[in-house]
Order: structure tokens, then C-alpha cells, then sequence
């Protein structure tokens, strides 16, 4: 294993190195590096400085040879060496690489989470009612997210979805007719997907129709777009259904144990709510992080005590919940910020932003800044879970399709066990190791990959960076894009070939 | 379908798909005229094909090729006067183009023709891209794959060099390089959209190559090649005899898929300024240039994005379609179906569940559905 490990990352550092080269000589034969001074009526001195600054006349494979003995000065380490060059502007490349990182790192975390536990979800389920409308509806949805251009969909969310939504806060209401139409056609979809007899298929349409006229009518009539609120009620509400459906998945609703236990830590976040509001008063991201740890304890302790025959499944399930009842909490919390910031001068009730990634100027605490960037990572997120979502859905759905047909699953249905355990139990977790792989690739891929949602959405992360060098014809600034994906990349790669000898024994590491 | 069939076995090889269709009636088919059947028993792929000719007809013919004038009255480039504003004068009822179909921008341009330049070049870039990477990755996967040694040792370092740069990046340095090289030499503006395509097509191959020398490691081992190398059969005419057409499947989809991510590269390169250039139109430079105008002009932003997503999808369709008429292996598992069975209730026991499963399998059966393999 580790002669394997050494050899893959011997090999990793060859061909990063040939790869450094090529790159180099394309950034620096791309065009000309003093393009923009040539009208400037200071041109006389700006070039020779330039010329001066950025070594311009060594030709590019010998200041590739000094680029990478700077570079090399970062193996060392402790020896404050580390140098990537400086910039046209003089910047040393090491902080800009630093900030523009921690900037895309922040743009991508939650649109890839939320890309890979929806495709997946979607993926699975399409695989379960394979042929069905609900199969052909989400085959369609995802070549569609695969064909969509990317700019064209973060132009469109900005332009349509931002605006419109931010008009449309300023005076949330609708006439009935709207609300009857827009019921109904989601009444219609719900009837479209569902699935089993005609009888069960109307009766969903119709709970459709009904939930979405209730949800439109109480959004809109207790003005909660712009007085959000979640209240003891609300976080019942939801907890349960999540208590619910964690069972659901995780247990079976014959396993009474699990579900109390669920619906017990929906009952010790509920008791909570009054204690924990003093709590949030000064909070910062540590006692967001203490109370889900906590809850997610409580949550598995109960489930663990009460669990009965079988503790680690009610612990799960029990912790589960204790975690979304944190997160209805924290996002209780947040809504009750919301008003004052719509309303503060900065932001002057259009929310949703379509630019930068923070307000300008903005301060306040912990829940307002947290708002703030909420607003700002809305619609980048939303492209970027959309784009990526497809790939997810498409592999999953291949994916259990086959495990589907194994013969252990005809076995494991044949020894009587229930649909949700040989779904759940035997198919879907073998399912998710194919995924392994994608899921470490893309994330191997990633932090360089949001080039074209960063440039429209104005993130100055790692892809604007990356374009604005590269029109620059400024080589030091693309070299530390391309070296930072470059070593992700390679890294996730070893990842992603070493999980998946652990996650499937049948694969060996050739040692 | 009037007998409950078994569920999970696979359909021999070379028998069509057809539920009902007794496998005497197909003998005789080569693999050729199989394939062809089962893409066209797929109603996406077919419909996907149709609306792609239509567009690439649309696009050739209403601007014509460089010698030959096409029948749009308009050039891309020629400014007008802005008639109502610019709004598009295209309608559906009664029918009817008007002067502008799809509207004019603020210099009185017309879009429509604008676009159709547009999706010229980008099909122009995607077709050269396609050949390219096709080219280069069949050649270097099979030879590779073939010879093993050190001509793969080499080869396939050299896959992993290119690949390991994000293909984005590499794209956008290869398109400012393609740019420079025209404008230094001084060439017409369309050998930029050549250019592209070249370079791009160049980026892209290593994923192919990587999977036709996995095909070629597989196909080199057995039974057919080592008879073909007893016979005295050259390697020349191994590799294409024996090995070639039986990747054929495979390389096809996936210069297929290839093409479609190509075209979306080009439109998101164009977009960023780094692709096609002034006074060039290419679908991407035409959102980026009318983006600011969204709130007044918003017709100026939806055609372009129509096209580009129509062009995508429609091959990804055909590329999802030709996987599943390549794949000989079209194995049907229903769930409902075998809930139904394997709870023992046969299919006259209860009436609607029948009718909503054979209603479903059926139609699965007729049309090899769209999405059978998925993407693998």
C-alpha cells in the first residue's frame, strides 16, 4: 500500500512538472504581455519598467526554470521561501492565490453538497420507478441541467429570478386566481409523478393542490416573505416530518422505538427554543457548531436508551433528527434578523444579490453577516447545484439500476426482507460506491471549476483570477491557478482510487 | 405482454428489443441494421435528430455558405433603422416571419441573423472539435492499448499531462492563442472559428483516449484476435478488422457527448472574450454583448441561450439514444413488476395495478426508453 501510495505520488510530481511547462509557455506565447500600454501617453517608461518587473527579456523557458525555483522554495518547510512570483501589479501571487481560494472554496462548498444529495436522491428514486412519468420527467429535467450553458443560466438567474423576486418584496401579493393557477399546476405535476393506481395517483394530485394553495395562502397572508418565522408551531411541524421521514428511511415505522425516540428529540429541541434564544444572543459560529453537536448527542442518547433490540439504528435515527431539529432552530434564529436587515440602509429591501460576495460596508453581528453572505451565495449556489446536479443523477441512477438486478438483491427479497431494507440496507449503500469516485473527481475539479458562475455573479475567487491573468498575458498568477488545481486534482484522484479499494474489496491497489 | 415474463433475464444477444416479436422473424440482421432499429425505435433520439437537421439547415441555408448567398435578406453585420423598438416580429398566429423575426439590437442589427451566424460557427467549432479529439483520442487509446510497452508508457503520460490541466483553462489558453496566431498572420476572421475548433479538439481527447485503450486492453485478450493473429493476420489488420469495429459503439457516443460539452466550451470561452472575436458572431459573444441590455432588450438574450440549449440537448439525446442501440445488453428490470411477482399476485388478480404496469412497460418496450445505460 504505501510503495503504491509512493509510486502514484512520484508520478503525481512528474507529470505536474511537464504539465507546469506546458502551461507556462502557453500563457506566455498567448499574446503580447504590454498590449495595454501601447497607447498610454506614458509608454516610455511603463514598458521598460514592465519589461524590468516581470523579466520580459529571458525568454519563457528560462524564466519558467525561475518560476519554478521560487515555486520549489514552498516544499520547505518553515523556511518562508515559498514564492510564486508577483503579478503584473506587483502582488505577490501566494496571498492573491490565498484569498481567491478561500472566496471559491466558499462559493462551491454548499452548491456541491447540495448537488450531490439531490442528484443522488433524484437519481435513486428515478431508479426505483424506472419507466415511470416521475423516471422520464427527471431524465428530462437532468439532460436539460447537462445541455444549459452555464453563463446563460447564472445571466438568467440574475436578471429574471433576482429582480423579479426583489420587485415582487416589495409588495408580496398575489390575486387568487394566480394562486388557484399556480396550485394547480403543481397539483397536476404531483399527479404526473406519482405513481401506483389511478385512484392513488388523483388523491396525490389533489393533496398537490391543497398543500400548495395552503403554503402560497399562509406565505402571503402572513406577509412571512418579509417577516420569515419558523415560531414553536412551525419547528414542531417540520421536526416531526423529519422524525418521520428519518424513521422512514432508516428504521421502518414498524420500529416504534425509533420513531419515539425521533419525535422525543423533537420534543427536547421544542423545550429548548426559549433557553437557547439568551444563548444565541452573542453568538458566533462556535455555538451554531456546540448546540447541533449537542443536539445531535441528545438525539442519539435517546434514540440509544430507548432504541430496545436494536440501539444503533434508534441512536441514528434519534441523531438524525436532533440534527435537523439544530438547524430549525439556528434557522429560527436567523429569520428573526431577517426584517432588520431587508431594512437596513445598505440593503434597502432588494435582498437578493446579484454581485460581489458581500455587502459593501455592511456590519453588524454574527446573524446579519451570516444573511449577508445567505443573499450573496443564493443565486451562485443555485447555478452551480443545477449544472452539477446531472452527472450526480444520471451515475446514481445507472448505478442502483444495476445493483437492481444483482442477484443478492433477488435474494434478499426472496428470504422475505422488506422493500425498504433491500432497498435501502443492500442496494443503496452499494450503489454509493461508484459514487465515491465521482464525488472525490469533482471535487478534484472543482476549485477551479466555477470559472464562468465566478466571473458573471463577480466573485473574485480562483476563476476570475484565472481570466483576468490570462487576458493580462500575465503567466504567474495562471501558474498558481493551474498549480493549486493541479495538486487538488492529483490528490483527489489518489483519493478517489484508494476509497474505492476500501469501499469494494473486489478492487485491489496493485502494491 | 399477456404473460407475466421473467424479469431478470437478460435478452440474448442480437434479439430485438420488441416485447412479442418471436426471434425467428429477425434472423439475419447484421449489427449495422440492428443498431440503426433500435436508435430509430427511440422516439427522443429521433425527435432530437429532427430538430438538430432542422437547425443546421436553418443556419446553412438562411446565410448560405461564403460563396453561395443564402435566402435571409439581412447580413449580421449590417445596421438599420430600429423598427418598434427592436421587439422580434415572429408569430405563430397567423404565421408569419415579419422583418425581424427575432428583433433587432439598439444599431438596428438583425438578430436573427446574428444568430444563425452564430449557431454556424458554433457548429463549425463542434464538428472540427469532434473530428479532432476523435482522431487523436482513437489513435492514441488504440495504439496504446494495442502495443502496450513503451509506446503506452509514453502516450498515456502524455494523457495524463493534458488531462490533469482543467479543460476549461487549457481551452481558454489554447483560444487566446488561436486569436493571437490569426491576428498575427493576418487571416480572416473565420479561420479563428477553425482554429478554435482545432485547438479545443486537441484539449479534449485525453477521456476518449483513456476509454478506447481500456476497450483495446480488453479486446486484445480475446479469443477472436488471438485466432486472427494465428491465421497470420498483420496487426494492421487486426486492429482494424477485428478490433476497431467493435469499439465503434463506444467511440461514437462518445464523441457524441463530447461534441455537446464542446459546444458549450466554445459558446463560454466566446462569452468570456476569449473565443470568437469582432466582428465574428458566435452564440456565447451574443449573450455576453446583450446581457446589459436584459431589462430592455430581454428577446436579445433568450434566442442565442435557445439555440445553444436546444443544440446540446438535442445531442445529448442522440448520443443517450446511440448508446442504448449500441449496447447489446438492453436489460429491462422493473421494480413494480417484480414487487408484483415476487408477492405472488398475478396480473389478473388486481385490474388497475395491470393496466398502469402494462400501460408503462409497454411503452417501455416499444421505445428502448431514452435513458436505458444511463451515463456511465
Amino acid at each position: 500500500m504505501t510503495s503504491y501510495i509512493l509510486r502514484r505520488l512520484i508520478t503525481a510530481v512528474l507529470i505536474l512538472l511537464g504539465a507546469s511547462f506546458i502551461v507556462y509557455l502557453m500563457t506566455a506565447a498567448s499574446g503580447d504581455p504590454l498590449w495595454d500600454l501601447y497607447g498610454n501617453p506614458n509608454a516610455q517608461q511603463l514598458i521598460p519598467a514592465r519589461v524590468e518587473a516581470l523579466n520580459l527579456d529571458t525568454p519563457p523557458v528560462l524564466r519558467y526554470f525561475t518560476w519554478l525555483g521560487g515555486a520549489a522554495g514552498c516544499l520547505v518547510p518553515f523556511a518562508d521561501t515559498c514564492s510564486l512570483g508577483v503579478s503584473r501589479e506587483g502582488q505577490e501571487v501566494t496571498s492573491l492565490l490565498s484569498f481567491a481560494m478561500g472566496q471559491t472554496i466558499m462559493l462551491v462548498t454548499v452548491g456541491t453538497i447540495l448537488a450531490i444529495v439531490v442528484g443522488i436522491t433524484l437519481g435513486i428514486v428515478s431508479a426505483l420507478r424506472q419507466y415511470s412519468g416521475l423516471d422520464y420527467g427527471i431524465t428530462f429535467l437532468t439532460f436539460l441541467c447537462f445541455s444549459l450553458p452555464s453563463f446563460w443560466l447564472a445571466v438568467l438567474l440574475k436578471e429574471v429570478v433576482a429582480i423579479q423576486f426583489n420587485d415582487f418584496l416589495q409588495n408580496p401579493a398575489m390575486s387568487m386566481g394566480s394562486i388557484l393557477l399556480i396550485s394547480l399546476v403543481l397539483g397536476v405535476i404531483w399527479y404526473l409523478v406519482s405513481f401506483g393506481r389511478p385512484r392513488t395517483r388523483i388523491l396525490m394530485g389533489v393533496l398537490g393542490f391543497v398543500v400548495t394553495f395552503g403554503v402560497v395562502y399562509f406565505v402571503l397572508a402572513t406577509n412571512w416573505l418579509n417577516h420569515p418565522f419558523l415560531g414553536i408551531p412551525l419547528i414542531a411541524l417540520t421536526g416531526i416530518l423529519v422524525a418521520v421521514i428519518a424513521t422512514v428511511l432508516m428504521a421502518g415505522l414498524r420500529n416504534r422505538r425509533a420513531l419515539y425516540a425521533a419525535l422525543g428529540t423533537v420534543l427536547v429541541g421544542l423545550v429548548l427554543y426559549f433557553p437557547v434564544q439568551s444563548l444565541f444572543k452573542g453568538a458566533g459560529v462556535w455555538t451554531v457548531l456546540g448546540l447541533t453537536v449537542v443536539m445531535v448527542l441528545v438525539g442519539a442518547g435517546i434514540g440509544y436508551f430507548a432504541g430496545g433490540y436494536d440501539r444503533g439504528q434508534g441512536a441514528r435515527v434519534a441523531g438524525v433528527t436532533g440534527f435537523f431539529v439544530a438547524l430549525l432552530l439556528v434557522l429560527d434564529r436567523f429569520m428573526q434578523s431577517w426584517p432588520s436587515y431587508v431594512n437596513s440602509g445598505h440593503i434597502r429591501g432588494r435582498p437578493i444579490a446579484t454581485a460581489n460576495s458581500a455587502t459593501p460596508g455592511l456590519t453588524g453581528d454574527f446573524w446579519t453577516m451570516g444573511l449577508d453572505r445567505f443573499t450573496h451565495l443564493l443565486l451562485p449556489t443555485i447555478c452551480l447545484t443545477l449544472l452539477a446536479l446531472a452527472s450526480y443523477s444520471r451515475y446514481s441512477r445507472a448505478s442502483m439500476l444495476e445493483i437492481m438486478g444483482q442477484d443478492y438483491v433477488r435474494t434478499a427479497r426472496a428470504k422475505g426482507l422488506s422493500e425498504r431494507t433491500v432497498v435501502m440496507r443492500h442496494a443503496f449503500r452499494n450503489a454509493l460506491i461508484p459514487l465515491a469516485t465521482l464525488v472525490a473527481y469533482d471535487i478534484g475539479g472543482l476549485i477551479g471549476g466555477a470559472i464562468i458562475t465566478e466571473s458573471v455573479f463577480a466573485f473574485t475567487g480562483m476563476g476570475q483570477l484565472f481570466v483576468q491573468s490570462v487576458r493580462n498575458v500575465d503567466p504567474n498568477p495562471v501558474m498558481g491557478v493551474f498549480l493549486v488545481t493541479g495538486i487538488v486534482a492529483m490528490v483527489f484522484n489518489l483519493v478517489a482510487d484508494l476509497v474505492y479499494s476500501v469501499l469494494d474489496p473486489r478492487v485491489r491497489v496493485k502494491a | 405482454m399477456s404473460q407475466p415474463q421473467p424479469i431478470d433475464v437478460p435478452q440474448p444477444v442480437g434479439q430485438v428489443p420488441e416485447a412479442g416479436e418471436k426471434p425467428q422473424d429477425v434472423h439475419g440482421k447484421s449489427q449495422g441494421q440492428l443498431v440503426r432499429q433500435r436508435f430509430f425505435g427511440n422516439t427522443g433520439a429521433v425527435v432530437s435528430l429532427v430538430v438538430l437537421l432542422f437547425i443546421v439547415v436553418l443556419s446553412v441555408t438562411s446565410l448560405g455558405v461564403v460563396p453561395v448567398p443564402g435566402w435571409w435578406k439581412w447580413s449580421p453585420d449590417a445596421t438599420g433603422t430600429v423598427l418598434d423598438g427592436g421587439r422580434p416580429t415572429l408569430s405563430l398566429l397567423p404565421p408569419g416571419l415579419g422583418e425581424h423575426p427575432f428583433g433587432q439590437d439598439n444599431l438596428g442589427r438583425d438578430l436573427f441573423a446574428m444568430a444563425m451566424q452564430g449557431t454556424q460557427y458554433s457548429l463549425v467549432v463542434m464538428i472540427v472539435v469532434g473530428v479532432v479529439a476523435g482522431l487523436v483520442g482513437t489513435v492514441v487509446g488504440g495504439l496504446s492499448g494495442y502495443f502496450r510497452g513503451w509506446t503506452e508508457a509514453v502516450l498515456m503520460r502524455l494523457t495524463d499531462v493534458i488531462i490533469i490541466i482543467p479543460l476549461v483553462i487549457l481551452a481558454a489558453l489554447l483560444g487566446r492563442l488561436a486569436i493571437t496566431w490569426v491576428r498575427s498572420h493576418g487571416l480572416p476572421t473565420f479561420a479563428t472559428v477553425v482554429a478554435l475548433g482545432l485547438l479545443v479538439g486537441l484539449a479534449s481527447w485525453p477521456p476518449l483516449g483513456r476509454l478506447v485503450r481500456g476497450e483495446f486492453l480488453t479486446l486484445r485478450e480475446r479469443e477472436f484476435v488471438d485466432a486472427a493473429r494465428l491465421a497470420g493476420a498483420s496487426s494492421g489488420r487486426i486492429i482494424f478488422k477485428h478490433i476497431l469495429p467493435n469499439t465503434v459503439g463506444v467511440i461514437t457516443v462518445n464523441i457524441t457527448l463530447l461534441m455537446s460539452s464542446a459546444i458549450l466550451l466554445e459558446t463560454a470561452l466566446s462569452y468570456l472574450g476569449l473565443g470568437i472575436q469582432a466582428p465574428d458572431w458566435s452564440l456565447g459573444r451574443l449573450i455576453s454583448e446583450n446581457q446589459t441590455a436584459f431589462a430592455t432588450r430581454p428577446w436579445l438574450f433568450w434566442w442565442p441561450g435557445v439555440f445553444i440549449v436546444a443544440i446540446a440537448l438535442t445531442i445529448n439525446f442522440i448520443g443517450d439514444g446511440l448508446r442504448d442501440a449500441f449496447d447489446p445488453r438492453q436489460r429491462k428490470f422493473n421494480p413494480r413488476r417484480a414487487r408484483e411477482i415476487g408477492s405472488g399476485r398475478d396480473e389478473h388478480a388486481s385490474d388497475a395495478a395491470t393496466t398502469a404496469t402494462a400501460s408503462s412497460s409497454g411503452g417501455a418496450a416499444g421505445t428502448p426508453a431514452a435513458d436505458g445505460g444511463g451515463v456511465r
